[in-house]
């Protein structure tokens, strides 16, 4: 029996109607067309799918959408103000921490969740936060630079 | 996953209903980080499940000097990593907590999903039990309070029946003088199961030479979380030394009984309980 539910995702709201057995990811994926969060795992051990949650990073492939409620959603799509780039955007493409791409929105919006909550970050903390997001491509040292370089512009602003 | 019908109870009473109602082939439904996962590996296929997260008051973290630590089933793990009581009053906990999963995880998964779950390496049940913990049951027609210890009855199992559901966690006063340490050993340094997580708790006499008392909790060496009991006894009272930490961590490894499984052999886990035995208590002592 399908779900009516309504999501808040980047400060528009959707009116759907779901089976209870479709996760976030798979909503926020085919139906409302936000392909920036990626499926990898899908069993919340590899990150790509993180989106924030009511300010915190979470897996969307292990929440199921009709768990969401008023919670407020944001994706990779969510970031940018139209055409200028976030801070971590710039600093990720800067740094040369993105190759293949597909860990990035998750990888991005997990150090988003540490920097709103902790805008001076140790490198410890930036590796804490982003434990939980594989990347078989860069080996890592370009992200946490990156991330340690956009903590430093958004205290600059 | 295959299809099945969700129910979102907004409170304890219409839950233990609704459980009750569906006999069994409902699941309960809180963080879901392992829930989910098992159902999409058709592990498990429950028919309904029953979304517990929507019930208010259950996710609370209180202290007093009265009645110690009551941790709501529905406080997630970041939660308890997040909490200033935890980390100055019971840092062996928060230790544990930090150990779990990921970020990601730790922000959904509940302390309540993590004991009720029941794996042999739940990561935060070797510190509850070291801190001698217990666990509030309610069903529609009574209440009763469990020691953490004796919660655990096999992979996976718990003292838990059919209409009943864990609400509050309590963790006694710590006594003064009182020190506690968890060790997780595994592969790798986050997003791991634990190969050996060993938690020890210890109170010492006033000059902080011997033991009070001490409670050395093994986990993932055995079908459930459990007190090395024996070598707790020959502890207890006395002052610890190199040759009674020799024997104290081979007693913890004969009282563990684990798996070859494919994080480890079984041969490796017992020698692994030895060694982070003798290293979780040098390590309070230093303290």
């Amino acid at each position: 029996m399908k779900h009516q539910i309504r999501l808040n995702v980047n400060g528009a709201d959707y009116d759907l109607l779901v089976e209870p057995r479709k996760t976030l990811l798979d909503v926020i994926r085919n139906d409302l067309g936000l392909i920036g969060t990626k499926k990898g795992c899908n069993t919340g051990e590899c990150g790509a799918c993180t989106v924030i949650m009511d300010g915190k990073a979470v897996n969307a492939c292990l929440v199921l959408a009709v768990q969401v409620k008023e919670k407020k959603i944001m994706t990779i799509e969510g970031l940018a103000e139209s055409e200028k780039l976030h801070p971590l955007q710039e600093a990720f493409i800067h740094h040369g921490a993105i190759q293949c791409g597909y860990c990035t929105p998750g990888m991005i919006m997990s150090a988003k969740a540490l920097l709103d909550k902790k805008p001076n970050p140790e490198e410890g903390e930036i590796k804490e936060a982003i434990a939980g997001n594989l990347c078989r491509c860069t080996g890592y040292l370009s992200i946490i630079e990156a991330i340690k370089s956009a903590a430093k512009t958004e205290r600059s602003v | 996953m295959k299809p099945f019908d969700y129910f979102e109870p907004q409170s304890i009473d219409e839950a233990l209903s609704l459980l009750k109602k569906l006999r069994g082939e409902a699941k309960v439904l809180a963080g879901g980080t392992d829930l989910l996962v098992q159902m999409k590996q058709r592990n498990i296929a429950p028919k309904y499940l029953v979304n517990i997260k929507g019930i208010p008051g259950l996710d609370r973290i209180r202290y007093s000097e009265k009645e110690g630590l009551t941790i709501g089933s529905l406080a997630t793990i970041a939660d308890l990593e997040d909490s200033l009581i935890i980390r100055e009053r019971y840092p062996i906990l928060h230790t544990a907590a930090r150990e779990l999963g990921t970020q990601q995880v730790r922000n959904v998964a509940t302390v309540g999903g993590n004991l009720c779950n029941a794996s042999p390496a739940a990561e935060t049940a070797p510190a509850l039990i070291a801190l001698g913990a217990s666990a509030k049951i309610v069903s529609r027609s009574k209440e009763k309070v469990v020691k953490l210890e004796d919660f655990f009855t096999g992979p996976g199992e718990t003292v838990l029946k059919t209409g009943e559901m864990l609400v509050e966690i309590y963790v006694p006063k710590l006594a003064s003088n009182s020190k506690g340490v968890y060790f997780k050993h595994a592969f790798r340094k986050k997003l791991e199961t634990a190969i050996v997580g060993i938690a020890v708790l210890a109170n010492f006499n006033g000059k902080g030479e011997s033991f009070k008392d001490i409670r050395i909790v093994l986990g993932a060496v055995a079908p459930t979380p459990k007190r090395a009991l024996r070598a707790e006894e020959i502890a207890r009272g006395k002052r610890m030394d190199e040759s009674l930490l020799e024997e104290v961590a081979f007693l913890s490894s004969e009282e563990s009984n684990p798996i070859t499984d494919v994080r480890a052999t079984a041969e490796y886990r017992r020698e692994m309980v030895k060694v982070f035995v003798k290293r979780a208590i040098k390590e309070m002592m230093n303290l």
